[in-house]
């Protein structure tokens, strides 16, 4: 989940130990209160540290494994223009992958250690990635959806508590913008194809909608631990709010495609001055978050893969630097 | 885990990435990448943190060359300049007849 962690055991909030503790923790927790951020080195209680590490490298996790469905089209996609903006799409993801990893290795963690945990399963990734992508319409409801999803819960994110991450946060947030406009450009053309195409692109949307919902976590009311990083204010907003401000936006945009989401609850209502949309099948979440997706062994066995077959890369140019510094040394 | 094994984990060493936006402005500090040498961290560098112009040059700096103040000495580092104030222009009282100073 991006930012959202209560898919997972908890972390343990221990009682400070020693008046001195419970001092710096009042202190700590002042400087939330004053909107003043936390930079790395800084004194903080360890839950929060653990409660950030788990957080940006699942974060961190989600980008690097989201290049798999994209890329898987890259050679595949219809035109030339469609191509490059693709390319750079994935690119980006890896480069947002790489921000996060690096604001992450300041509180302390390795990213060595963030990859075994990936590889191994410890650490989980966003669940949507676990679906895989099966048409060309997909690349374009990936954008539209998955990345709208992804921008709503990092627009909050950019205002978390810790610098690097909201520093990590303002930068992607800025390009994530592409990602989503290239895909609702891309639903655009096929709304206006052949029949084929409209048919494409509503199949797609039936299949994204519903675990693009699931992206921003369980509801408030089964995410107890939420509350402690809303304190912290790692988390600026719930889950069921920033769920909601995703539907808001994006109803309209599916009535300009001439399309229908795949929810028959979903009405405005005026009353509440918000979309009001069905009940969310977590048994399916929780089912694809405990490995069980279409794609979850998949999309980690490429990483290992990747990971392994580029071992000789790596060793080789360690080796080719310490040559050069002893070269130098001479 | 065989000895092959921990060659190949063993990590590139990191290195702090500052990026000049453009002509007249200062290099600044905006994330890290590991690399092996510093010749590999300019060009990871140059892909992971200016996709889209952000910069016409880049620094990279190995992580540990850098002494960095500690957070504890915040307060006797910074706090004595807090009550300085004859140090800025506004403290004194210039008459109005005198014009721009």
């Amino acid at each position: 989940m991006y930012g959202d962690t209560s898919i997972q055991k908890p972390i343990e909030i221990v009682e400070p130990t020693s008046k001195e503790m419970a001092k710096l923790e009042e202190l700590f927790q002042q400087k939330i209160e004053d909107d003043i951020k936390i930079e790395p080195q800084e004194w903080m209680p360890e839950a929060y540290r653990k409660t950030l590490v788990r957080q940006m490298s699942q974060h961190a996790h989600s980008e690097v494994i989201g290049m798999q469905p994209e890329g898987n089209w890259i050679t595949r996609a219809p035109s030339l223009r469609r191509k490059v903006i693709l390319l750079a799409k994935v690119q980006d993801e890896g480069g947002h992958g790489l921000y996060i990893y690096s604001a992450a290795e300041t509180l302390g963690t390795s990213r060595a250690e963030m990859i075994e945990q990936l590889q191994t399963g410890k650490a989980k990734y966003s669940s949507i990635f676990n679906y895989p992508a099966l048409t060309w319409a997909d690349m374009g409801t990936i954008g539209w959806l998955v990345d709208g999803a992804a921008i709503t819960n990092q627009v909050a994110l950019s205002r978390c508590s810790y610098g690097p991450y909201s520093r990590a946060m303002i930068r992607i947030c800025k390009e994530e913008s592409f990602h989503q406009r290239q895909g609702y450009e891309l639903l655009l053309s096929l709304s206006r194809g052949t029949q084929e195409q409209k048919e494409m692109l509503q199949e797609s949307v039936n299949r994204f909608w519903w675990p693009s919902l699931m992206m921003f976590g369980p509801n408030d009311s089964d995410s107890p631990h939420s509350a402690q990083s809303m304190k912290w204010k790692i988390k600026r907003k719930s889950n069921d709010q920033l769920r909601q401000e995703f539907v808001d936006a994006t109803v309209p945009q599916a009535d300009f495609l001439g399309i229908t989401l795949p929810d028959p609850d979903l009405k405005w209502n005026e009353e509440r001055g918000h979309y009001d949309y069905g009940d969310i099948d977590w048994e399916e979440f929780n089912n694809v978050v405990k490995g069980n997706g279409p794609c979850n062994k998949q999309r980690v066995a490429n990483h290992v893969k990747a990971h392994e077959e580029g071992a000789w890369v790596r060793e080789a140019a360690a080796a080719y630097a310490e040559k050069q510094q002893k070269k130098q040394v001479a | 885990m065989t000895e092959e094994k921990n060659t190949t984990n063993k990590e590139w060493p990191l290195w702090e990435v500052f990026i000049r936006s453009k002509a007249g402005l200062d290099h600044k500090h905006c994330g890290s990448v590991h690399a092996s040498d510093a010749e590999m961290a300019l060009e990871s560098a140059r892909d992971v943190y200016t996709r889209r112009s952000e910069g016409i040059s880049i620094w990279v700096v190995p992580s540990n060359a850098i002494t960095a103040s500690k957070p504890e000495d915040k307060e006797s580092l910074f706090e004595p300049a807090d009550n300085k104030i004859y140090r800025h222009p506004t403290f004194y009282d210039i008459p109005k007849e005198v014009g721009k100073m």
